[in-house]
């Protein structure tokens, strides 16, 4: 019988020795290697942006309060109000502002040495800064924890002046129209997203779906600025006929438009949750008498629920990080209001808009990327939140312990 | 005629060109359990699904004849598919509780029958579990996954789930097929429990299955019906020798 098959090898120790396989081996390495990679660049970017943040916390306590000293000492470099105002927009046009302007400009370099470098170079150099000042005199410890002190608690107020005489950070009003944003975009987007996904995978005909799921899809595909556009120029209006609101551009905009970037996300995941959902479960339904809706609802709906909530997710993030849909549609003014019809700032936006106009080192500039890191730590820990705890909290609600 | 719970005359369903069901015509009778052998791809559990129904929801199927149950016509255009579930329950082959907790997949039917009253609904659970032979293993842990449960323990679920809603006639489709030789067992005593309620038609591989369980079997064979008949009959002295050949194993 064996002799229709040619065996070479004998049951012995030296065929079933272990091989060495370079290929597998390598493959399994690179890809390995790669999986690290990205779990490492997604570290290093937030441990850059957090670093870029650092002077405003213990070891820039020095920074800001040395800004604040040499305000009082020089009114010049940072004090005087019309200096501080033109100090953005007039810093590539050195010839044109002379007097005023020209110890900032020229500043630059041999001010350094006191006032900048501690800012650029943060963590570093500040440490010997604050020692020697330290030893100099008391009333500079003092002062050097005041002005830490006044960076870190205008954090806690609700006015965002970034460029004034007495900057004030409020990460409030930026925070309530982030989640205010958020918060319109998702009402809008989530149901919306679900429940075309739950017809499409529940009621429509095949070839309804064929039509209807590459077209919401291809929502995915329109660049964000040209929806912001869109929001800018129709929506806009488009919603002021309707309601009636004063300001043009506002957070309920700004929320539609980013509805328009949620959908597609939200819509193409929950629908894949729920075509995933075994036909066993929707036959026993309808064969105990439930109709196609009963079914849908309460059958194929809850065995979905962990990749709609994955969906939901994604859409949030999205909504969360996206800054130019907030920079052109939702009026970019840091307004406190529950008003959904009031402009507002979202924390995107605000980088986005500021970050090119910042002196490199300055404690507006570390403030950006502080804001950076609020937005990297919120969306994690939402993820965290969302993931380990509702999540956990849905399943066993919808099905069972 | 009395005793005859569905009355079914020349039946055809198509998949589409091909003729999966020729001209069927059988009658059940009431609270009886009634067995469909036959070799696979005879047709036996589409007849199953026709009869509640389920076929509706391929597409191109269609379906000629009359499927009289209680002298209604089911197919009569007037006549409500969802309605028709709720009186004709079905077991399928593979056990298929919803993910949801215990008390859950059992008071799902009721629920969406309008029940909203816990007592009730509790009660409901409680006596389809029974019913069932299943309530002791799962008394103590009502809120737990019914994804939980060993295969035998989901099957015998599931039947509880279709007596929730309190069906006139049971299907069964293959019911034991996936279970080990205790659970199915423990089925098919439930099966002779239940047919005192309820008429029940069970689709069998097993021809012990169907010796042991059934008052009647039919036997079919490439979309046909060959024979009905008292099971003892079918199995001690069947009319058809084809039916023989198959009882016997020389085919199929």
């Amino acid at each position: 019988m064996n002799s229709q098959f040619p065996i070479n090898q004998n049951f012995t120790k030296e065929s079933l020795k272990k091989q060495f396989r370079l290929s597998e081996f390598l493959a399994e390495k690179i890809i390995s290697s790669v999986a690290f990679l990205s779990i490492t660049i997604i570290v290093l970017i937030f441990v850059f942006v957090f670093k870029e943040s650092l002077p405003i916390f213990n070891f820039g306590k020095s920074d800001a309060a040395k800004t604040e000293i040499t305000t009082d000492s020089k009114p010049e470099s940072y004090g005087s109000t019309p200096t501080e105002e033109l100090k953005p927009e007039t810093y590539g046009a050195e010839p044109a502002a002379k007097g005023e302007l020209k110890p900032e400009t020229y500043g630059s370099e041999p001010v350094t040495q006191e006032d900048l470098k501690p800012e650029t170079y943060g963590d570093v150099k500040a440490e010997p800064t604050v020692e020697s000042t330290s030893n100099e005199t008391p009333e500079a410890v003092s002062e050097n924890k005041e002005g830490a002190d006044k960076t870190w608690s205008t954090f806690f107020t609700t006015e965002w002046v970034p460029v004034s005489e007495h900057p004030r950070f409020g990460l409030i009003a930026l925070l309530v129209g982030t989640l205010k944003v958020t918060i319109i975009a998702m009402l809008i987007a989530g149901p919306l997203a679900i429940l075309a996904a739950l017809y499409t995978s529940c009621f429509a005909s095949k070839r309804t779906k064929e039509i209807i799921k590459p077209i919401i899809e291809m929502l995915a595909a329109f660049p964000s600025v040209v929806i912001g556009f869109f929001a800018l120029m129709v929506l806009a209006t488009f919603f002021q006929d309707i309601f009636g609101y004063d300001s043009r551009l506002n957070a309920f905009i700004g929320g539609v438009a980013m509805a328009l970037a949620a959908i597609p996300i939200i819509y193409t995941i929950s629908e894949d949750a729920l075509s995933a959902v075994p036909k066993t479960y929707t036959e026993a339904s309808l064969a105990l008498g439930a109709s196609k809706w009963q079914t849908a609802f309460f059958v194929t709906l809850p065995a979905a629920t962990p990749g709609i909530f994955a969906a939901l997710l994604l859409g949030i993030g999205r909504v969360f990080g996206e800054t130019m849909i907030a920079l052109m549609a939702t009026g970019n003014a840091a307004l406190l209001s529950a008003n959904p019809f009031e402009s507002v700032r979202t924390f995107a936006a605000t980088i986005g808009a500021e970050m090119a106009e910042t002196v490199f080192g300055e404690t507006h500039y570390s403030v950006l990327f502080f804001i950076g890191s609020l937005l990297f730590i919120f969306s994690f820990a939402l993820n965290a939140v969302a993931e380990f705890y509702v999540k956990g909290k849905l399943i066993k609600k919808f099905q069972g312990k | 005629m009395k005793n005859i719970k569905i009355e079914v005359k020349d039946l055809s369903l198509y998949y589409g060109e091909k003729k999966a069901l020729k001209e069927i015509s059988l009658e059940i009778p009431r609270n009886k359990v009634t067995a469909l052998i036959g070799p696979s791809g005879c047709g036996k559990s589409t007849f199953l699904r026709c009869i509640n129904r389920m076929n509706d929801l391929i597409p191109d199927v269609k379906i000629t004849g009359q499927m009289l149950v209680e002298g209604i016509d089911i197919y009569d255009k007037n006549v409500d598919v969802v309605n028709i579930r709720k009186k004709i329950g079905m077991v399928f082959q593979k056990s298929n509780p919803f993910p949801k907790s215990i008390y859950e997949n059992i008071a799902y039917g009721p629920k969406i029958n309008g029940i909203k009253d816990k007592n009730e609904l509790d009660e409901i659970v409680e006596t389809s579990l029974r019913q069932a032979a299943i309530w002791d293993e799962v008394k103590d842990r009502l809120g737990d996954s019914a994804m939980g449960l060993s295969g035998g323990q989901q099957q015998r679920l599931c039947i509880a789930r279709t007596l929730a809603v309190s069906p006139d006639i049971i299907l069964m489709d293959e019911p034991a097929s996936a279970l080990d030789p205790i659970s199915t067992s423990k089925i098919e005593e439930l099966v002779h429990e239940l047919k005192e309620q309820y008429t029940i038609i069970i689709v069998t591989h097993n021809m012990q299955q169907a010796a042991r369980t059934s008052d009647y079997t039919a036997f079919f064979y490439l979309g046909e019906l060959i024979e009905i008949g008292k099971t003892n009959a079918i199995f001690t002295k069947p009319e058809q020798k084809q039916t023989e050949d198959y009882i016997t194993g020389r085919f199929g």
